[in-house]
């Protein structure tokens, strides 16, 4: 071999004494072993890590042209930060393209996380010994909704400053605390100019910088104790005896690297279809209402959150107000969230997958789900007396699934478990 | 090094002065980040009265004006709106409106100064959205029984034309009427009775 071929190698060598850059790919990536038998469900994870990315490149070039500015420009009724975005939209060479990116970005992050979210739920990838990748998943979960909420403000459209007003009178109701717990959230009486900064500097600076952080601790506490699979068993019970890798494991690179590539490359067709033939996704990724500039004298006729949130919102508005108190619903909404959280400690069974699990648990699995799309339907509806008698019904099935799984966990029946993972 | 025994006791002193003292200054150095989020100075300082000219409110008219960045509405109440209220009564959470806020001389039957003109902030007392006036008597959407009043989009609540919020929707109390005062017989002042 000549001096010049041994160039990269010293270059490497030199950097592993001071930095562990070779062993933390090993660990990783080359020689971290996930279970062999990944199926469609694997895919979630790696993507919501790509539309991650998506998200804070389009987003660093947004800000360059966009304004945090909620005055107006004198002699209209159009705000400057409204202003830009249509400056971006119309006069920014490719801006329209970055924009619709960061706006489809985030609704097909919160497909992607959801789907994420039900493979831990139907593989019971959130029980022993992972317990803590559920929880920093659930803070990343609540993360993206805090973001999702800030970054729809920036615009400075109708549904802007009324989704605004509305999830920030939710603190409000908070008994003793609550109104000057609002003002500190909006640095104003109302939703305002200081509101819109302060929502600038979280979106783009603040909450980002939690999230890679909890992404971060995400992975290291999945690398930690190993990927669960389809048949939730643990493939570090049976390892190669010389080499102490285990039999059912295959190394993340290069086979679930190239699995994520196909992965993404389906992604990809999906996601570049809606960004150039349905971005506002006929109002459900923008809002039509949204095109109006912020009017804090006229309320849209009917206002909703994006879809994502429609879930939690059908249940904020199926609670009605006791003891001259508003509070409950607002209580119910966030417990509908922190509740997820809990999950490892709620869940009885001693299987992991659902492949092995018995009937009652898939029949709460399935009501769970058509009460969470349902819930979700409701939320984008105007309120009537019947989408309120549902969205009771729906939102008390969805808090049943958990608050009862204990017990039905606990008396389903299950089969036996695989002592090795299979290939179905 | 000498060879005395460590004085533990000392060591923890030190450790508890140390920690308090540095939590002090972490409070310290807290408190003016913790201060720039309320409002600034020139924030508390738009709170200024507003004047109403309602010479030009029709019978059966509502007008909007904006006070400190809030929807404000006048209404001014047809004999037949006004006897709408009583009707309402037995449909109401607070029909006396004795847990909601309002002036002590708005605390009456018609929630006003003149039993006709009503003046009142357009902001539900659920989460703050502005309701829709609806004037217009049984619609399709609202019901058989519905006298005129208002209603949010946002949520659902509904409210009569004295601004007194209905039983079993998300509002928990009436509309909460600001201070105000007639300055002449057509214009009115928002924010300050006195």
């Amino acid at each position: 071999m000549s001096k010049l071929q041994q160039v990269p190698e010293q270059v490497l060598n030199w950097v592993d004494e001071r930095f562990p850059l070779t062993s933390t790919w090993k660990a990783h990536v080359s020689e971290y072993y996930a279970p062999k038998n990944f199926n469609f469900w694997y895919f979630f994870g790696s993507l919501a890590m790509m539309v991650l990315v998506i998200q804070i490149v389009t987003g660093i070039f947004l800000t360059m042209n966009y304004k945090p500015d909620g005055n107006l420009i004198p002699g209209t009724n159009i705000s400057v930060a409204f202003a830009s975005v249509e400056y971006i939209m119309r006069d920014v060479a490719g801006g329209w393209v970055i924009r619709y990116m960061h706006s489809t970005g985030a609704s097909m992050f919160f497909v992607v996380v959801y789907l994420h979210m039900f493979r831990g739920l139907i593989y019971g990838s959130y029980q022993k010994p992972r317990e803590l990748i559920w929880i920093f998943g659930t803070m990343i979960f609540l993360c993206l909704m805090a973001e999702a909420f800030l970054g729809y403000l920036l615009p400075w459209g109708q549904m802007s400053f009324w989704g605004a007003q509305v999830i920030v009178n939710l603190f409000a109701s908070i008994p003793v605390i609550g109104p000057d717990l609002s003002v500190l959230i909006r640095g104003d009486f109302v939703v305002s100019d200081a509101t819109l900064n302060r929502f600038f500097a979280l979106h783009v600076i603040a909450v980002p910088l939690v999230l890679l952080a909890l992404v971060v601790a995400h992975l290291v506490a999945l690398h930690e104790v190993g990927s669960n699979n389809p048949d939730g068993v643990e493939i570090k019970k049976h390892k190669d005896p010389k080499t102490g890798i285990p039999l059912d494991g295959i190394p993340f690179h290069p086979y679930y690297t190239v699995k994520d590539i196909f992965g993404v490359s389906v992604f990809l067709v999906v996601f570049t279809a809606i960004l150039f033939f349905a971005p506002e996704m006929n109002g459900f990724f923008l809002e039509h209402p949204n095109f109006d500039p912020a009017d804090a004298l006229k309320t849209p006729a009917h206002i909703a959150p994006v879809w994502y949130f429609t879930p939690y919102y059908a249940i904020l508005r199926a609670v009605p107000s006791f003891f001259g108190m508003q509070v409950w619903g607002v209580l119910a909404m966030g417990a509908s969230n922190v509740i997820i959280a809990f999950l490892p400690w709620l869940d009885r069974s001693p299987v992991k997958s659902i492949r092995y699990r018995g009937p009652i648990y898939k029949t709460a699995l399935a009501l769970f789900v058509i009460s969470f799309l349902s819930l979700g339907y409701l939320g984008t509806q105007a309120p009537t007396e019947l989408g309120t008698f549902l969205s009771r019904v729906f939102a008390v099935i969805y808090f049943l699934f958990f608050l009862a799984m204990p017990w039905y966990t606990k008396i389903d029946k299950t089969k036996p478990v695989p002592d090795r993972v299979t290939m179905k | 090094m000498s060879d005395q025994q460590v004085d533990n006791s000392k060591r923890r002193f030190l450790l508890i002065a140390s920690s308090v003292a540095g939590a002090g200054a972490v409070a310290g150095v807290a408190a003016p980040f913790i201060a720039s989020f309320f409002p600034s100075e020139r924030a508390k300082a738009a709170g200024a009265p507003v004047e109403v000219d309602i010479s030009k409110l029709e019978p059966g008219q509502k007008i909007t004006v904006e006070w400190r960045g809030k929807p404000v509405w006048v209404v001014n109440r047809t004999p037949e709106m006004l006897a709408s209220l009583a009707k309402n009564d037995p449909k109401l959470a607070d029909p006396k409106s004795d847990g909601s806020e309002q002036p002590e001389y708005c605390h009456n039957a018609t929630r006003s100064i003149k039993p006709e003109i009503w003046l009142s902030t357009g902001v539900c007392t659920h989460l703050g959205c502005s309701p829709t006036f609806r004037p217009d008597l049984a619609p399709a959407d609202l019901g058989p029984e519905w006298l005129g009043g208002f209603y949010c989009p946002c949520h659902g609540s509904k409210f009569d034309l004295a601004g007194r919020v209905f039983a079993g929707v998300p509002a928990p109390v009436n509309l909460v009427i600001p201070p105000h005062k007639y300055l002449s017989d057509k214009v009115l002042l928002v924010g300050e009775d006195k």
